[in-house]
């Protein structure tokens, strides 16, 4: 129950903070809208207009990305800037506990873009928000956001150690929409990039949404993208232990 | 020493001088994912995108994105480099200095351009090396020439971002919302003629659109001089933005000083 209330109360607060915050605003609104919409005009250019709902997916899962990512990454940075950092580590939850509802509440503030470049596209271009199976659609968002959260957390633990997260942040955006795929087909990589997709949540969670929207098997990809959050959860205990006691043994916590 | 060659001293070396004050943590484990790892990755996604959506050839995208990504540099430099001496509490001294402003604003803005150009040749090397981008020998002269002006655009465009800092609150989100808006507005992937016609006005009235259409053409095999209108023109929608940069630069000062709200938040 104690548990339950601090991811709760944890991811209250986080939500109210990042909402109110002009860069996540723009990193889960106005940016993946303006992406969404490039990817529009390409797409007609193209003469592949059929493929719009894909573009608006696919840009609105950008921003759970690039919010999930920048969020994680600021997590521990953040505290470190403003001096909690040593509070959190401190308390007596495991730390995995007191970070998971930042981590969680990252990603929940996706849930912004996908709805800003769905709205987007249905009401600048036009596109038809008719769902092939609306309430699956529904499950894999939820759990698409879900295990990004988790993966989020892994890399927010990562970060504990190192100075220039948010240097590892602005690098990570592009690449992992690159290797997932996510306004366009993996196919068009090397070879030797497909297990980095496999082993990536987003890619999972993009085929899952794309099939519950334009239709496909859902099912296969929505337990995959889950089994991946879980994964992630898993090795976010790990690493947070793993580098909570390396940055007490160092007393390198602060990095300062 | 002459007033002439008093203002160059302050251009050059204050320039230089503040960078290196104003970026003292910039160090290579944040530089090179941020400034090189970044654009690279850029590239890919778009010249992937626009093969995915059968739009443009991959040169477009190369070209595009390539001259694009000195906005790196360029915008978000020139305004860190404008506005953070608010952030860090060095505004006062330095606009309570008798040192020509012109020359204090303007040489702020050489190590931005130097870094911007570095981002732009090294995106365009990544180009060629990876996916196939290869303009010929006799076009890199005329492609280099109208890289640089096309950045010395940008930057100026990123002056006039950064005057806006001496007094917004929220800065970054202004320079963050002026990258991204690049990439839809200035042609970066999306020939002005598939644009609507306002977005087409408003992409040329910004930095960079003119430069990228001229590179372009010389990267498939146009003359310099067949070009000349349009690097002219980028030339002179900086020299514009410049203008515009150093007035909102004076009156901003003058209102902060008036209202004794120089650095405050």
């Amino acid at each position: 129950m104690s548990a339950l209330r601090i991811v709760w109360s944890g991811f209250v607060t986080n939500l109210k903070m990042l909402s109110t915050s002009s860069f996540f605003l723009l990193t889960s609104v106005v940016q993946p809208v303006i992406f969404a919409t490039i990817a529009f005009y390409m797409f007609q250019s193209g003469g592949r207009s059929g493929t719009l709902l894909y573009a608006a997916l696919g840009a609105g899962m950008m921003g759970v990305w690039s919010s999930t990512l920048f969020g994680s990454g600021g997590i521990i940075q953040w505290q470190r800037w403003q001096g909690t950092l040593e509070l959190g580590v401190g308390a007596p939850p495991p730390m995995t506990l007191v970070y998971l509802p930042f981590s969680l509440a990252n990603s929940f503030i996706g849930l912004y873009s996908m709805a800003a470049t769905l709205a987007w596209g249905r009401i600048v271009f036009g596109v038809p928000l008719h769902f092939a199976h609306p309430w699956q659609f529904v499950l894999a968002l939820a759990a698409t956001v879900l295990s990004l959260g988790l993966m989020g957390l892994v890399l927010a633990s990562t970060f504990i150690l190192y100075r220039y997260a948010n240097a590892l942040s602005n690098l990570l955006e592009y690449p992992v929409w690159v290797a997932s795929g996510l306004v366009f087909s993996t196919a068009l990589l090397p070879e030797w990039t497909r297990p980095i997709s496999w082993a990536l949540p987003p890619y999972w969670g993009i085929l899952a949404i794309r099939h519950a929207a334009l239709g496909g098997p859902v099912w296969g990809p929505l337990a995959m993208v889950t089994l991946l959050g879980l994964a992630a959860l898993g090795i976010s205990i790990l690493t947070f232990r793993l580098f909570e006691r390396l940055a007490r043994a160092r007393a390198t916590l602060a990095l300062t | 020493m002459s007033a002439v060659g008093n203002w160059f001293r302050v251009f050059g070396v204050g320039g230089v001088i503040a960078y290196r004050g104003l970026f003292n943590w910039i160090r290579p484990a944040m530089y090179i994912p941020t400034m090189l790892g970044s654009p690279i990755f850029q590239l890919i996604f778009f010249t992937k995108l626009g093969q995915y959506a059968h739009a443009e050839s991959s040169d477009f995208y190369i070209v595009g994105n390539s001259v694009q990504v000195c906005a790196m540099s360029s915008v978000y430099g020139m305004t860190m480099a404008v506005a953070n001496e608010r952030w860090y509490g060095t505004l006062g001294p330095l606009l309570a200095s008798p040192a020509n402003r012109a020359a204090v604003f303007l040489g702020r803005g050489v190590p931005v351009l130097a870094n911007g150009l570095f981002v732009s040749a090294f995106t365009f090397g990544i180009g060629m090396l990876f996916l196939g981008f290869s303009p010929g020998i006799d076009a890199l002269p005329a492609l280099a020439l109208i890289v640089v002006v096309t950045v010395v655009s940008c930057t100026c465009f990123g002056m006039l971002l950064g005057s806006i800092g001496l007094r917004a609150k929220d800065f970054f989100f202004v320079a963050n919302l002026a990258y991204f808006l690049m990439l839809l507005f200035c042609g970066v992937n999306i020939p002005l003629s598939d644009l609507p016609g306002w977005m087409s006005f408003v992409g040329r009235c910004l930095p960079l659109t003119h430069g990228i259409a001229a590179a372009r053409e010389v990267a498939a095999g146009a003359s310099l001089s067949s070009v000349s209108g349009l690097v002219w023109t980028e030339l002179g929608v900086g020299a514009a933005y410049a203008a515009a940069a150093y007035a909102l630069f004076r009156i901003l000062e003058h209102e902060s000083r008036r209202s004794a709200v120089l650095d405050t938040y």
